[in-house]
């Protein structure tokens, strides 16, 4: 049809497409090279120059980094509100300490048990709540959070006690849960962490890419339109609770290592619901999202307790304005609207010095016309 | 071969079906009737999204009301609907890839590339959906359709909302369906020429009953269908 004009960005590809797939853009170039870079930075630069504090801080930053993935993916590919992904990994942190504690297996061994130990609970927890959604899913998915927190108050994490749990009261020096050989200090710990963080990005990031992806992507758009499909939304949804509990337990396995002794008041069931805010605020819809939200989760209250003295207490409301600040003007989170404040920026600087002629190029092409 | 006996539908105390009867064998063929005369309703019994009351409805030797939503689509029914649900943050090729599909590795992959080539129109494999126009976007959905050797393609109003140009495209594309891919084809739209330029055989529904089914044109020229349609049995 001689009338549909191909747009620059269809026109483009179609010399190099072939029957092989799509060249890589310079975009996507692009986009990798600063991964790579960034995350070269966090394995190799930063530790050398963070403080004792700040280690433990971006441990955390990198352990959570996983959770937030957990419940990206759930709530930004599938549309499932899920509050109840603490809850989730206080399982994970469970099994792993409890694993760590009971046998001798190496700690990589123990991560991926945690991690599958998760997402049979957590699937089959989850099972019932799969045919709701919206407010009801969250709605049940955080009294579920709270049924965990409560098992969690009766039966403790374990400190190195016998029994099912593991749980000794009586005992006065609690022995600390124990780490990889290799990561054994803090800085150790936590370039293990980001590694394990990238691998379970990297197995996310490969569902997306295939088949499951696709599914995602239809049954959020409309369940409907995906049967018609032919894809058994139900199973794919449960496909996505089993990969976000499997990833969230490993982030607990982390987490076992990382803290070395484990309080049930550490999880309160308010920060599920901070959970989610800042996945929202970081951007559900993106892989980038699920970082940025980690940085608010954990290393924004130690930044601003640290430089300001605000309480954790004043966070709530931080997060409350920050989610609507985010619903109302950047849909895709922090992670979507940072590039597009940066463009904007850089317009505007090179506009500002590159005299009249930047400025007029800026306008002409905006209008999309000829300058005459 | 389609064949369809007695099927009613209930909403509540509406009856949206009521007992209608059809027999479709081969080709395009089009499903008209008034607004609320329970075109989509039947569209979403064959797809499993309605359960009727009773009824039997048998497609190819098979009985379709039997099978699992999701399986129907394994059988072969495709279907398009009223609104959009082509995916703008996915590829043209990943949107097409979604449909369940027996063909693996190779073979796939050229179906999906073939019947993205077969709906033309400027819609190339590697563009986001997004960034195609509103026609566009529909080309995809009836890709979507044609992919993965579909048995029965159930099409509802494609060109609504359509310019001239893109119609006429689409037109040539619909017609060209059962050629293709061997399917049975169920249009259901409003636009008349559409219809008349696509269809062999036309049903007509009104209130949940079918009126009049034949060839296109002595269908449209029916008393009956213009009674339905304009109140009135005169010829315009």
């Amino acid at each position: 049809m001689s009338h549909v004009i191909d747009t620059a960005d269809t026109a483009g590809p179609k010399a190099s497409v072939g029957r092989r797939g799509p060249a890589m853009d310079r975009r996507a170039l692009t986009r990798a090279t600063v991964i790579v870079v960034l995350l070269l930075l966090a394995l190799f630069a930063l530790p050398p120059i963070m403080s004792a504090y700040y280690t433990i801080t971006m441990i955390q930053v990198a352990i959570y980094s996983i959770v937030t993935l957990g419940l990206g993916l759930l709530v930004g590919r599938v549309g499932l509100y899920s509050l109840g992904q603490l809850a989730v990994l206080t399982i994970g942190a469970w099994v792993g300490a409890r694993l760590l504690f009971g046998t001798s297996q190496p700690y990589i061994l123990v991560i991926i048990e945690a991690g599958l130990a998760t997402m049979i609970i957590g699937s089959l927890i989850t099972l019932p709540a799969l045919r709701l959604r919206g407010l009801y899913l969250a709605l049940i998915t955080l009294m579920l959070a709270g049924a965990v927190a409560v098992v969690l108050q009766t039966l403790n994490f374990p400190n190195g006690g016998g029994g099912f749990s593991g749980y000794n009261g009586s005992q006065l020096h609690v022995p600390q849960i124990r780490r990889p050989s290799f990561a054994g200090t803090d800085p150790a710990f936590y370039r293990f962490s980001v590694i394990v963080a990238i691998v379970m990005f990297l197995l996310v990031f490969a569902h997306l890419r295939t088949r499951p992806g696709r599914a995602w992507a239809a049954i959020r758009q409309s369940e409907p339109s995906a049967l018609a499909a032919g894809i058994n939304t139900t199973f794919y949804k449960l496909w996505a609770m089993a990969l976000a509990s499997f990833v969230t337990g490993v982030a607990g396995a982390l987490l076992a290592g990382a803290d070395r002794v484990l309080f049930s008041i550490d999880f309160p069931i308010q920060n599920s619901i901070q959970l989610l805010a800042v996945v929202l605020m970081g951007g559900a819809f993106s892989l980038a999202g699920a970082v940025v939200a980690a940085f608010l989760q954990s290393l924004l209250p130690s930044a601003l307790y640290n430089l300001w003295h605000v309480q954790d207490d004043w966070l709530i409301i931080l997060f409350g304005v920050g989610v609507m600040q985010v619903l109302a003007t950047a849909p895709g989170g922090l992670a979507d609207q940072f590039p597009k404040d940066m463009k904007r920026l850089y317009g505007a600087i090179r506009r500002l010095f590159g005299g009249s002629r930047g400025a007029h190029a800026v306008s002409t092409a905006r209008k999309g016309g000829d300058p005459a | 071969m389609i064949e369809v006996k007695d099927l009613t539908v209930r909403y509540g105390g509406v009856t949206s079906l009521d007992g209608m009867n059809l027999r479709f064998e081969q080709g395009v063929c089009g499903l008209i009737g008034p607004n609320g005369a329970g075109k989509t309703t039947f569209f979403n019994v064959l797809s499993g999204f309605v359960r009727p009351a009773s009824g039997s409805v048998t497609a190819f030797g098979d009985d379709l009301l039997r099978m699992a939503h999701f399986r129907r689509a394994r059988w072969g029914i495709r279907r398009t609907f009223q609104t959009e649900q082509a995916i703008s943050s996915l590829t043209v090729f990943d949107n097409v890839a979604m449909i369940h599909s027996k063909l693996r590795g190779s073979a796939r992959r050229d179906d999906i590339l073939g019947s993205i080539d077969y709906v033309g129109g400027g819609v190339t494999p590697w563009a986001k959906v997004g960034s195609l126009t509103a026609g566009q976007r529909r080309l995809v959905e009836v890709a979507r359709a044609v992919a993965g050797k579909p048995r029965l393609v159930l099409l509802d109003e494609p060109a609504a909302g359509l310019p001239d140009e893109e119609t006429e495209h689409l037109t040539t594309v619909i017609k060209r369906i059962p050629e293709q891919t061997g399917a049975l084809t169920i249009l259901v739209d409003h636009d008349m020429s559409l219809v008349s330029a696509v269809c062999e055989t036309t049903a007509v529904l009104d209130f949940g009953k079918l009126i009049a089914s034949g060839p296109t044109a002595q269908v449209l020229r029916d008393e009956h269908v213009m009674r339905a349609y304009l109140g009135t049995a005169e010829v315009i």
